[in-house]
């Protein structure tokens, strides 16, 4: 055990496992414009406070880091696309990008 | 008229959604699982109510949109079977698709547990009529993303249609939701979600009874209650 703890981050990737080929995909979610950011604000405001003078629009979302078995692109971006509009986004006020690596 | 209430991980308000429908209708609602799909034939009245479902992980409701039970409850709603969403059962039926919109952070970044005034603006529905229109409810609120949004054009169509039913009165709006926003129901007029906890105020014991219209207007026992 104590080699695997030893292993990093990167310990429980297939790619470390033998499994085979992973695309790894960064799926990021952000609010669409003209939906109101509270945390933004928020965070606007403590940068301001923090001494960073003339930051505006700050604008919040979350990232998803994702492994997929397989080595087919095209079809990757097809299921990211839809997890994206099953579930990682909301899109009634989130927007979505998906990268691969 | 025999009700049922959803019961999920993370959800807390349940046993005072059972006690409220009990006490109103005489009759202890029956309880359904997450992973139930056959809700029995003869249930009127479908509750989701509050709590944390899931954590709240991802966004409110999210998750818990996603599980068997909202499928069902979907079908069941589709057939005109009444669904009441509470507060986490409100953001769960706008993730699930069953209402219009999205209900964001509240626009304090803070959990807000107080009381409001809610205003019935649409007395002419399945939920309300045992209110006037424009009547003043008291009713307490408990929730940290009751924000309610909805673009300009869906919401035009929701004004035109009546489908806002509850607003908060007063200047009491706890999250900032778009038009004092408190409660919405779907175009048919059977699906009604709606971020304050009328089950917390239905008898002496918690200082008013103004929430029971909405229980004795969806169970139909409004003669019953008066």
């Amino acid at each position: 055990m104590k080699t695997n703890r030893s292993a990093g981050p990167g310990r429980f990737s297939s790619s470390n496992l033998g499994v085979g080929s992973v695309i790894k995909a960064h799926v990021t979610v952000t609010l669409k414009n003209g939906v109101l950011d509270p945390q933004g604000k928020a965070i606007e405001g403590a940068l301001g406070s923090l001494g960073f003078s003339g930051v505006g629009h700050v604008r919040q979302g979350k990232v998803f880091d994702l492994e997929l078995e397989g080595a087919d692109k095209a079809k990757a971006e097809a299921d990211l696309k839809a997890m994206c509009e099953k579930l990682l986004a909301n899109t009634v006020i989130e927007n979505y990008t998906i990268a691969l690596d | 008229m025999k009700s049922a209430v959803v019961q999920l991980p993370g959800l807390n308000r349940d046993r005072d959604m059972i006690a409220a429908l009990t006490k109103i209708s005489g009759k202890a609602p029956i309880t359904i699982w997450q992973t139930e799909t056959d809700i029995p034939d003869d249930v009127d009245l479908i509750v989701i109510p509050g709590g944390f479902s899931y954590g709240d992980y991802l966004r409110c409701g999210a998750i818990a949109a996603r599980m068997p039970v909202m499928q069902a409850i979907r079908d069941k709603a589709d057939k005109g079977v009444k669904v009441l969403g509470v507060c986490n059962g409100f953001q769960i039926l706008v993730e699930a698709g069953m209402l219009p919109g999205a209900l964001m952070r509240n626009s304090s970044l803070k959990f807000v547990c107080k009381e409001v005034k809610l205003e019935v603006v649409n007395a002419d529905t399945d939920f309300t009529r045992a209110y006037e229109k424009g009547q003043v409810l008291r009713c307490p609120v408990a929730h940290h993303d009751g924000n309610y949004f909805v673009d300009a054009e869906t919401l035009s169509g929701m004004e035109d249609r009546g489908e806002i039913v509850f607003r908060y009165a007063e200047g009491t709006n706890p999250n900032g939701s778009l038009n004092d926003i408190a409660g919405v129901m779907n175009s048919r007029g059977n699906v009604l979600g709606m971020m304050p906890h009328p089950e917390n105020l239905i008898e002496a014991a918690h200082g008013g009874n103004d929430g029971r219209g909405i229980f004795a207007s969806a169970l139909d026992v409004i003669a019953a209650t008066a």
